[in-house]
């Protein structure tokens, strides 16, 4: 066991949330920054520490507490890359934070630490219960910042935040329970490679999905995210869209996958019809939004039935592309939240009608903006098309109606963000109070650089952020590849159609 | 040397687009034009490599791009005889419209922005050309389309143009959709997407059928008409056309360079490229040619009823990508490729032409407003004369001709030459398109630059003339609000009448740097069919020159020659027929058209509106779309989901809005409660178990 670094990127902002909550609002301010750049460069060495091609987990620390309980963390590719994700986010929220908010600044800022403690936490975790905590409790530093920091309507919006969660929650737990009692052990490691019987797969997995499904979210359990979205300050949807829906995706690819792989194909339609008609219906409730952030949370669900219908296609494709989904999503949603809150910083409404013609008075901003529009419609040379392709070519693989319909999502993607960059920023500059926004701040513009040049990177050299992950993809696929559903796509070398049926037929 | 040629337009987009009013106005034309010429100039020597046969094809590696098990893509830059090809005609019309907009933007406040735009469009146009696979195709498909994007979209102050952006994107989305399945299919069934490998793999499944969407089909067909699918959204397409003339919102060198000369060829570009893969599915290639044909024969039909000088030669450019697909479906991709090349020429020609018709005029783009514009800009008139006598394909058979003589009457020819029944349609329409062709192209010439002076109801001249006599500082300043022209609306827009007369007002020629372009070109509208065709077309001379870029039918090339007389003269002669009915109509009995439209009025208004493809279009797509995310929205997310969901179980827990509101922060307690509880349970069952 090497230096604890993952241990100490869980307590530093751990620490730095508990002295924020003794000092004044601009010392916390400072805590909290430096704690988040103490953690990204923690990250950074992480990353680059990582040894590819090397053993399937690293960093491992374990430290038996009682019982069954350990303090168990170890990461892979696809843990890495999620920790990087999140840690690369924080600073950023923070200082998205730094005027926005004003009114019990020590607390927001314990928040979010505490937040970025969890979700380390979650990444992370190797022992079942210890993620099962870092996942749950994730929520309540969530649950403030909406609740108390949020817009007029944050008690309902919470309120409904809190009720999805909690009836997965619950059923996830019952279920984990079972598992360590059947496996004996509370490793996911071990877990991931234990055959657990056919008939209680399909309850395991369906507790499971009943908690990653609402995280994801999967229609037609998303409906708290836009509520919980609109309501919540700018920082809150970034972490939301960025880290937080990620936990669905790395939930079905760390557990329901390599765990349940027979529930997984047997359910196989499930997940692809929720899926492919969160992707049409979803958009189309986008293309209709007056409000902007609800226009980005419809399509932050159509852009995360993208992830699901690249796992569950069961090959190589459709497992990375959900990944690099998650990443570029979690990049470019980030970004156009912080897009908006800039916008909402300065005229206080999300209404795209009030705006209008920003292109004239705020060019850099125009520029940025028009930037993540692009990448979040999937245009190549961005993260988000590498990831979308490769997760419609492996749907393809997978089954034609999948691919078929979801590719939909390319034309009503284009549509809405369109619709939404013309509202905002193109047209005529009519309105006095929209003329007088000035354009990006030093700060400001310090938060969008680092995501744009994420989103340049991914979408010019994905290799950066596939080759980590490469092998635990293959592990996963080993798991799941023999229960594969088989494809419609079959091609058949011959001379007539029904003539080759006819041969199979007859053998 | 070709990463010099494609990456130096990015290099200058970036240094224009980034530097913008920080390095000002003319450093930014600087570096991009000198970017765009010093690109032109490395291009040639590659095309005159491959007419002499001194080049050889070749791959240059740039970086690896999606490794993903089977999936390897590369950024790769491809040299063959067909990327020369349209390395030049990217170049040179690009920096030839880069020297252009020098004069005609001169009086935007968003130079920079606009040559920034023009660069990157160029550097994705040559990544789309020089792909090695069709993800790196796909990159430049989609570059060029965020670059047409932005370009329509440039005076993106006016509503109608901004309109007209996204519908250019959303439609050419359209196309991707098919485009991106035919991606999938094929790598699903090759293993790969590198264009050589899946090239030398497709004759091997001739025979194959696919499962798609629940049906048998034949697999070939299948993935070449899902990839067409994305070609027609690029070219325009009948069906995915409805972009192409609302996108002449746009400033007229975005139209010449963009919508006429390259991007909107890329669909032809593709099925060149893949035409190996094409000629294994014969009922792919059908369809191709009555796709063709339908659009040639439908654009031809609008052109001859527009009165906006702009739509006109847009709807002339979706006919002639029409004649383009329709060779390919006929197999006669080297005469594709030839009429691509010299349309390049002549028809940025003309679109430039216009744009110094439309800067002498004000930004007037009624031609109803024109006339006798002769003799005020003769340069321009000249020009225009060597673009319409190259379109309409003025030549003695067996002798030599204008560059549209060489390129479209091979497409006639063999269209006829390939004796199938698609062919023998494509050629009678063909022909007749041409007749609409002479007639239309005529009828702008005659409108423009011959009869009385007809621009004093001219808004946008009664406005320069005011402005001539008021403030004269104020001259240009508000022309954006100019162009945003109702004339998409045909007749029915705020303009007086015209009437004869020029209110004073006399035209003046354009500056230097737009009328250098306009030689240049019209040289190459000239001379180009003439001088290159034994290359292109010649059975001979065309296998060595293609050298397996494309699927060269020498068979074909020789049955043109073989084609009756009198299919050789059809062309000419309906060519002849469009000019006289357009003298009668325009020069010599000008009550013509008026007694012709109130005659056969539902025709014209059939035509007028463009076969009232938007209005089908916003019935059955748009209104649907919008009222069903309403419905969606209101009925599914809260009428339902909602209501059942956490509305009907608080109004089960909590009775009154009040309580729920009191309990809030009980909330998380409850949460963390259950949570702990569950964690002691699992800690006891775990101590115990």
């Amino acid at each position: 066991m090497g230096f604890p670094i993952l241990t100490l990127m869980i307590a530093i902002p751990a620490l730095a949330a508990v002295a924020c909550l003794f000092a004044g609002a601009s010392a916390a301010r400072w805590i909290a920054l430096i704690a988040t750049l103490v953690d990204l460069a923690l990250g950074v060495v992480l990353w680059t520490n990582y040894e590819i091609g090397g053993p399937q987990w690293q960093f491992v620390e374990h430290a038996d507490l009682f019982g069954r309980f350990a303090w168990a963390l170890g990461i892979d590719g696809i843990a890495l890359l999620l920790i990087v994700l999140s840690v690369f986010l924080m600073p950023i929220c923070i200082g998205a934070s730094w005027e926005a908010i004003t009114k019990r600044v020590p607390e927001y800022m314990a928040a979010f630490l505490l937040m970025e403690t969890l979700m380390i936490g979650v990444f992370a975790a190797q022992d079942l219960y210890l993620f099962y905590i870092m996942f749950e409790a994730g929520l309540i530093p969530m649950y403030l910042i909406i609740g108390i920091w949020g817009g007029a309507d944050r008690i309902y919006a919470s309120y409904k935040f809190f009720l999805y969660t909690l009836l997965g929650s619950v059923l996830m737990l019952i279920a984990m329970l079972w598992m360590v009692n059947f496996a004996g052990t509370t490793s996911i490691p071990v877990l991931m490679q234990t055959d657990f019987p056919a008939d209680a797969q399909t309850w395991l997995f369906l507790a499971f999905f009943a908690s990653f499904a609402v995280k994801m979210p999967m229609w037609p359990v998303h409906t708290w995210l836009p509520d919980a979205h609109v309501q919540a300050p700018t920082a809150g949807s970034v972490i939301l869209a960025g880290v937080l829906l990620k936990m669905g995706g790395y939930g079905f690819l760390r557990f329901s996958l390599p765990m349940f792989p027979i529930a997984s194909a047997e359910l196989f339609w499930l997940v692809m019809g929720l899926s492919m008609v969160a992707v049409v219906v979803t958009s189309l409730i986008a293309l209709v939004q007056e409000d902007m952030k609800k226009l980005i949370a419809y399509s932050s669900v159509a852009h995360m039935a993208f992830v699901t219908i690249g796992l569950f296609s069961f090959n190589r494709q459709g497992l990375e592309g959900a990944m690099l989904v998650m990443l570029g999503h979690g990049l470019v949603s980030g970004a156009l939240f912080l897009c908006v809150g800039i916008i909402y910083d300065r005229l206080h409404t999300r209404e795209i009608a009030r705006y209008g013609g920003l292109a004239t008075n705020m060019p850099k901003y125009a520029l940025f903006f028009l930037l993540f529009t692009m990448a979040s419609v999937g245009l190549p040379g961005t993260s988000n098309f590498v990831g979308e392709f490769l997760a419609l070519v492996g749907a393809y693989e997978a089954n034609s109606w999948v691919a078929f319909v979801a590719t939909t999502g390319i034309i009503l993607g284009a549509a809405y963000m369109l619709v939404l960059y013309r509202g905002v920023v193109y047209g005529p500059l009519t309105k006095e109070d929209v003329a007088a926004m000035p354009d990006l701040s030093k700060r400001e513009l310090a938060l969008l650089l680092p995501i744009a040049a994420g989103v340049m990177w991914m979408g010019v050299y994905p290799e950066s952020f596939i080759a980590p992950m490469r092998a635990d993809i293959g592990a996963v696929l080993a798991r799941i590849a023999p229960t594969a559903p088989e494809s419609d796509a079959k091609v058949v070398v011959g001379p007539v159609p029904h003539a080759a049926a006819h041969a199979e037929a007859h053998h | 040397m070709i990463v010099a040629i494609v990456f130096l337009p990015l290099l200058a987009a970036i240094v224009a687009g980034l530097g913008n009013r920080m390095i000002g106005n003319v450093p930014a034309k600087v570096v991009t034009t000198g970017a765009l010429f010093a690109s032109c100039a490395m291009s040639w020597p590659i095309f005159i490599g491959f007419l002499t046969g001194n080049m050889h094809a070749h791959v240059e590696p740039v970086l690896a791009f999606i490794r993903s098990g089977d999936l390897n893509v590369d950024w790769a830059l491809r040299v063959d005889t067909l990327t020369a090809v349209m390395l030049v005609v990217v170049t040179s019309v690009s920096s030839l419209v880069h020297l252009y907009s020098w004069g005609y933007m001169s009086e935007d406040d968003s130079q920079p922005r606009f040559f920034a735009y023009l660069s990157l469009f160029t550097f994705a146009m040559l990544m789309l050309v020089t792909s090695d696979s069709l993800v790196q195709m796909f990159f430049g498909w989609e570059g060029v389309g965020l670059a047409s994007y932005l370009l329509i979209g440039f005076w993106y102050q006016k509503p109608s143009a901004s309109a007209a952006a996204i519908k250019a994107f959303v439609v050419n989305r359209v196309g991707d959709f098919g485009f991106s399945l035919g991606i999938f299919g094929t790598f699903l069934v090759f293993g790969t997407v590198s264009i050589p490998e899946i090239l030398a793999a497709a004759p091997g499944y001739a025979n194959a059928t696919i499962g798609f969407l629940g049906y048998r089909v034949d697999l070939m067909t299948l993935l070449c008409l899902l990839l067409f699918v994305g070609a027609m959204g690029k070219s325009a397409q009948l069906g995915l056309h409805t972009w192409l003339p609302d996108a002449m919102e746009g400033p007229t060198p975005v139209s010449a360079l963009i919508h006429a000369a390259t991007m909107v060829t890329a669909g032809v570009f593709m099925l060149c490229r893949l035409s190996p893969m094409f000629e294994v599915s014969q009922h792919a290639l059908t369809v191709i040619t009555y796709v063709g044909a339908a659009t040639a024969f439908f654009a031809a039909t609008v052109g001859t009823t527009q009165t906006d000088i702009k739509r006109v030669i847009a709807y002339s450019t979706c006919s002639q990508l029409g004649y383009m697909f329709m060779a390919c479906g006929v197999g006669a991709y080297g005469a594709a490729m030839f009429h691509l090349f010299t349309h390049a020429f002549f028809k940025a020609l003309l679109f430039l032409g216009a744009g110094s018709v439309i800067h002498a005029m004000h930004h007037e783009q009624d031609m109803r407003f024109y006339g006798g514009l002769r003799k005020h800009i003769p340069l321009t008139f000249w020009a225009m004369m060597a673009g319409t006598l190259a379109i309409t394909g003025v030549g003695i058979v067996g002798v030599a001709g204008f560059a549209g003589f060489h390129s479209k009457d091979a497409i006639i020819e063999a269209a006829f030459a390939s004796s199938s029944s698609a062919g023998g349609i494509a050629y009678a329409v063909a022909v007749f398109a041409a007749l609409l062709t002479s007639f239309y192209s005529w009828r702008l010439i005659f409108l423009t630059f011959f009869g009385k002076p007809r621009w004093a109801g001219s808004e946008h001249i009664q406005h320069a003339v005011r402005d001539a006599h008021g403030h004269d500082d104020h001259a240009h300043d508000d022309h954006h609000a100019h162009d945003a022209h109702a004339d998409d609306h045909g007749h029915g827009h705020g303009h007086a009448h015209p009437v004869e007369g020029d209110l004073g007002y006399h035209p003046h020629e354009s500056p230097a740097p737009m009328l250098i372009p306009l030689v240049v070109l019209s040289i190459g509208a000239i001379f180009a069919g003439w001088f290159f065709a034994p290359w292109f077309l010649e059975a001979e001379h065309g296998g060595a020159f293609w050298a397996g870029s494309i699927a060269f039918n020498e068979h074909l090339m020789h049955a043109m020659h073989e084609v009756p007389w009198w299919v050789k003269w059809s062309a000419t002669a309906v060519m002849i027929t469009g000019l006289l009915v357009a003298i009668w109509a325009y020069l010599l009995d000008t009550t013509i058209p008026r007694r012709f439209t109130d005659q056969f009025s539902v025709l014209y208004d059939f035509l007028l509106h463009k076969w009232y493809f938007d209005e089908l279009y916003h019935y059955i797509f748009v209104v649907p779309a919008l009222w069903l995310g309403r419905f969606f929205w209101k009925k599914g997310d809260q009428g339902t989901i909602d209501r059942f969901g956490p509305n009907g179980v608080a109004a089960l827990v909590v009775r009154a809005g009040t309580a729920a509101r009191a309990a809030q922060s009980g909330y998380l307690y409850t949460y963390a409660l259950v949570m702990l509880l569950g964690l002691a349970a699992a800690a006891t069952w775990a101590m115990v178990g």
